[in-house]
Parts: structure tokens; C-alpha cells; sequence
């Protein structure tokens, strides 16, 4: 590497600090959670915080799993066993997340690959539409779409989430970004060797943008897992809620049981974080990609 | 293979495109286009969530009631507020850290990356829980520490004093907000044609020279990325004012999303709601459009 610009070492000291500063300031907010979920509820009802632990406790995990109850599924008439509902809540999350990933991937990488190599009959209006639609306030459709899911029998359902998530057309751009780059001789030559279309996709087009569907999956499962406000207008009963939503119920009705409040935060907020870790590489790719080039 | 293409074969690949295109444009159609185009129509009704009783027609009433109601009025007034504190603190806090992160190593670069992904990753109402916490006036941390150092004599309700709470909220928002811009910004920096730099730099260019002259050109793009998806997230500030303050005390914290959740679903007054939608995106469309023409001008 060249030198670095000549940034002299007092400012580069001075932006490092700075930084480790931030990055602590940043951290907080989980550290808060997760330690406060293990406090007592004295330490947490004191007015000086505590900000090691003295005392550890799963009592607020014991409120949260003993305050409600429900089935661990329902599929027509057969009902599962009594559960803690906080369990429940886990279940339809990544259910949800992962229906609407694998949904996603599936329709996007096709749809993405036919607008980046396909020449077609309305495909700059199709284009320009897509671009348009993710342009504007996602949430303004959901008002609409409370009526249609209500018209459809699906509303209080975990699909009235799933359903709406697959089709925002992020993935579909993102997965033309990722397609862009294959090369049409090698389309060409599986043409003439007689491939069928169907072949010619899962065999040579899915493998070249392997890295793309991996970036759209961890994208589509974080963020719709975190995808408060469609889960909250959606979804009305209680065994039906997601963890999120679910947490935020019991906010509503416990509002000064901090204790209990972090104890459910922590199991909405870690298993997604462990998620993010583990991906985090394909993550970061699927947002750069998204963005520019378009 | 011949170049010019025929009828026929432009025919099959139009058709062998749609087909690949059906699955996801039932959904984009079904639960996106549509519901779209209804919120434009359903804007012009007097519409609920009573099935027994049909929508009725009233032209642009709801629009016009818009501007004569107060609380709409204050909630875009707050909105505007957000958008335009949240916006340029974004892009110049994220182009700070970027800058200042993308040339370390692997293991300390993604260490920062993920720091300032996590308020993201956590999700809204994981974060807005812990900070309600740390803003309150008796448990909270914010109230102790600032006794601690002498800054404040007694405790201030910080969610609950119309002074403070909307500065609360755009705080909250402002941690959850920078984590995708510095992704972008790491990545914009890091393709910067060093050439370029170099060049300057034997030429005697000073690093505020080579910042303005040549990476910021370069990195306009994503600056222009970056203002759209912050805009556009700014806008739709909601779960935070939820389950923070339910737009009080007094409105202060009102903003056109949650007016617009609060019509909707608490009032049952569809029509009025999708009329908000509507002016919502076209302030957010317009604004896209100006902040394009801006970045191309410069």
C-alpha cells in the first residue's frame, strides 16, 4: 500500500479514539438489554443504574414465559401442546422470515435474470415501474392492503406478512444487479447446444449468481423479521403475533417491568443479531449491490 | 447466430421472459401495484372498515379537510423536522466514519461496520424498549448521568416534555439509521480510482484537495443513494413514536406516518388515511426528484 495521504498521526489518532468512542456509545443499547434482562428487579427499579450486574436472575425470563400461553401450532383441527406464548411468537417469526426468504429468492433471481439478459416486449416500462415502486413509502400500501388481505380471508394470518414482503421489488433489482454480469456467449452456447430454458437457468444462470441469492436471502430474513409496522396491522391474536409485536404487546401492558421488557427484547434481538453475524459478509454485499450502479 | 432478430424468434423470448417473470410479478402486481393504485382511488371515498356500509364518493373532501386539519398540519411540520435534522447528519456522521474506516484492515473495518449495523439489526422495537428505559425520569440513565456531571439540577421527563421528546426521538432514530449509509460509503470510498489520488498528490494536493477534487465527485452516487434512503426512511418514522410517545405529549411528536396508523386503525377512517398516504409520497417523490437534479448540477 501507498502512504496514506499524508493524514497526519495526531489526526489519526485523534479519529481512532473518537471512533472506539462511538462504537461503545453504539454497543450500549444491546449491552442494556442483555444485562438488564439478567437484573433484579430491584437493581433495575434504582435510581443509580447498575452497571455491572451484581446479582443475576432468570426471574424476568420466568415472568415472560410464565404470562402467557399458547398452542405450539394449530394446522386445522390438530392443536399442539401449551407453550409459553413467547415460544410461540419465535416459531411464527422465523417461519415468517423464512417463507419469505425462500419466496423471495425464488421469484427474484428468476425475474431478476429475465430483465438483465432478456430483450422483451415492455421491459423498459416494467423496469421503470419496479424503480418507481421502490421509490415510494412502502408503509402508504399497507391501509389498502389491510382491506385486500381482510377480502382474501388472510388477515390475522402470518401469509397477509409474508405475501406483500415477496413482492417488494428490491430483490427483483437487486437480483438484475447480480445477473448483469453473466456472460451472454455462455447463454448463447447452452442454446445452441439445445438447452431448454428451464436448464439453461438452474444450470448455468444459478450458479453464476450464487452470491447474489445469499445476499438477498440474509436481507430478506433480517429485515423481514424486523418488519415492525406490517406485523402490527396485520396480525391480531395472540398465538398469531411475532416476537416483535409480541414484545411490544407486553410493553403495552407491563410498562414499568423493565426487567421483563429486556428479557423479551433480548429473545427478539439475539437470535437476529446471531443470524447477522454469521452472514455478515453476504449482507454488506447485498446492500452495495443494491445501491449504485443502476 | 444471425444479429437481426426475427418476429418469431423476438416472439418466444418475450414469452419465455414473461414466464419468468410471473412469479414475482403476482406478487409485485398483487400486494404492491395494486394495493397502490387503491390507495389513490380509496383517497377519494369516505371509506371504513364497516363492510356493511359502502364507500361513498366525495371527490377531493378529504384532501381539502387535510390542510384544515391541525393535527396533520403539525404532524408534517414535525415530519419535515425530521427529515431535515436526520438527513444531513446521516451523510456527513456516515461519510466521517466511512472515511475514517475504509482503509484499516479486515478484521477492525468489519468490527466498525458491524457496530453501527447493530441498532439496525436489533430491530425497532428491541431498540425503542431499551431507550424508553434509558429516557425515563426515574430508572432512566440519561437523568443520572447528567445530575452526575452538574449539567441538570432535578430530573427531566424527557419523553413526556414537548421540548425534548421530539429531539428524543430523532436521536433514537438518527443511531438506527447511519449503519447502511456507512456500508455504502466504505464501499464507494474504497473504489475510488487511487490513480487519480496519487496523481494529485505528486502534484502536491493537499488531502482536503484530493477529498473535494476527486473522491467526492466519485462517491456522488451513493451521496445521492444515501439522501434518497434517508429521506425516504425519515419519512416513515413510526414504530419509534408508537411505542415512545403516541405523537405527544401534546402532538409534539406527531408525525404524518403515525397520524396516518392512527386514522387508519384507530379511527377506522380509510379514505382520510389513504389521502395522507398519497400527499406523503408525492412529498417524498418530489423531494427525490429535487434532491437527483441537485446532485447532477453539481
Amino acid at each position: 500500500m501507498s502512504k496514506r495521504n499524508g493524514e497526519s498521526r495526531a489526526y489519526r489518532i485523534f479519529s481512532v479514539v473518537v471512533l472506539i468512542f462511538l462504537a461503545f456509545l453504539f454497543i450500549f443499547p444491546l449491552y442494556w438489554i442483555l444485562t438488564g434482562a439478567l437484573k433484579t428487579p430491584a437493581a433495575i427499579n434504582s435510581a443509580t443504574p447498575e452497571w455491572v450486574p451484581s446479582e443475576l436472575t432468570l426471574r424476568n425470563f420466568q415472568v415472560l414465559f410464565s404470562k402467557r400461553s399458547a398452542p405450539l401450532f394449530q394446522l386445522g383441527a390438530l392443536v399442539g401442546p401449551t407453550v409459553p406464548a413467547a415460544i410461540r411468537w419465535l416459531i411464527n417469526t422465523v417461519f415468517m422470515a423464512v417463507m419469505a426468504m425462500i419466496l423471495t429468492c425464488f421469484t427474484a433471481s428468476m425475474a431478476g435474470y429475465a430483465l438483465a439478459k432478456k430483450r422483451f416486449l415492455g421491459r423498459y416500462l416494467l423496469f421503470s415501474l419496479i424503480v418507481a415502486a421502490m421509490a415510494l413509502p412502502k408503509q402508504v400500501i399497507l391501509i389498502p392492503l389491510i382491506r385486500e388481505m381482510s377480502a382474501l380471508g388472510l388477515y390475522d394470518n402470518i401469509w397477509a406478512v409474508i405475501l406483500p414482503t415477496v413482492g417488494w421489488p428490491f430483490g427483483v433489482f437487486l437480483m438484475k444487479q447480480f445477473s448483469e454480469g453473466i456472460p451472454g456467449e455462455m447463454l448463447e452456447a447452452a442454446r445452441i447446444d439445445g438447452a431448454s430454458e428451464a436448464k439453461t437457468f438452474f444450470s448455468i444462470v444459478v450458479p453464476m449468481i450464487k452470491p447474489g441469492i445469499g445476499a438477498l436471502a440474509i436481507f430478506t430474513f433480517i429485515n423481514s423479521w424486523n418488519d415492525y409496522f406490517m406485523q402490527l396491522i396485520m396480525l391480531t391474536s395472540s398465538s398469531n403475533l411475532t416476537i416483535s409485536l409480541g414484545i411490544a404487546t407486553m410493553q403495552a401492558e407491563n410498562s414499568t417491568d423493565y426487567g421483563l421488557i429486556m428479557a423479551g427484547a433480548a429473545l427478539a434481538a439475539v437470535p437476529i443479531i446471531i443470524v447477522f453475524l454469521v452472514f455478515q459478509k453476504y449482507f454488506t454485499r447485498g446492500i452495495t449491490m443494491g445501491a449504485v450502479k443502476g | 447466430m444471425p444479429q437481426t432478430v426475427s418476429p418469431r424468434l423476438r416472439r418466444k423470448e418475450t414469452i419465455s421472459a414473461y414466464l419468468f417473470l410471473l412469479p414475482s410479478l403476482v406478487f409485485f402486481l398483487g400486494f404492491v401495484v395494486f394495493p397502490m393504485v387503491l390507495c389513490i382511488v380509496t383517497s377519494f371515498f369516505d371509506a371504513n372498515m364497516n363492510a356493511n356500509k359502502p364507500d361513498v364518493f366525495i371527490g377531493l373532501a378529504n384532501y381539502v379537510e387535510l390542510w384544515q386539519d391541525k393535527v396533520f398540519l403539525k404532524a408534517l411540520v414535525n415530519t419535515i423536522i425530521i427529515v431535515l435534522v436526520s438527513v444531513p447528519v446521516v451523510c456527513v456522521f456516515s461519510l466521517w466514519v466511512a472515511s475514517a474506516i475504509y482503509r484499516m484492515k479486515e478484521g477492525p473495518l468489519s468490527f466498525f461496520r458491524v457496530v453501527f449495523y447493530l441498532p439496525v439489526v436489533t430491530g425497532s422495537v428491541a431498540v425503542t424498549v431499551v431507550w424508553k428505559w434509558m429516557y425515563n425520569n426515574y430508572y432512566g440513565i440519561f437523568n443520572y448521568l447528567l445530575k452526575g456531571a452538574g449539567l441538570i439540577e432535578k430530573n427531566i421527563n424527557w419523553l413526556g416534555d414537548p421540548k425534548y421528546a421530539l429531539a428524543c426521538i430523532i436521536i433514537i432514530l438518527l443511531t438506527t439509521s447511519v449503519g447502511q449509509p456507512i456500508v455504502l460509503y466504505v464501499s464507494a470510498l474504497s473504489n475510488v480510482d487511487n490513480s487519480l489520488v496519487e496523481a494529485a498528490e505528486v502534484d502536491g494536493a493537499t488531502n482536503m484537495q484530493c477529498f473535494w477534487r476527486i473522491k467526492w465527485p466519485q462517491i456522488m452516487p451513493t451521496t445521492l443513494y444515501i439522501l434518497v434512503i434517508t429521506t425516504i426512511n425519515s419519512f416513515q418514522c413510526f414504530a419509534l413514536i408508537q411505542l415512545l410517545t403516541s405523537g405527544g405529549p401534546n402532538y409534539a411528536t406527531e408525525t404524518v406516518m403515525y397520524y396516518i396508523y392512527y386514522t387508519a386503525f384507530k379511527l377506522y377512517r380509510f379514505g382520510y388515511g389513504n389521502a395522507m398516504g398519497v400527499i406523503l409520497a408525492i412529498f417524498i417523490a418530489v423531494l427525490s426528484a429535487v434532491q437527483f437534479r441537485l446532485a447532477k448540477e453539481s
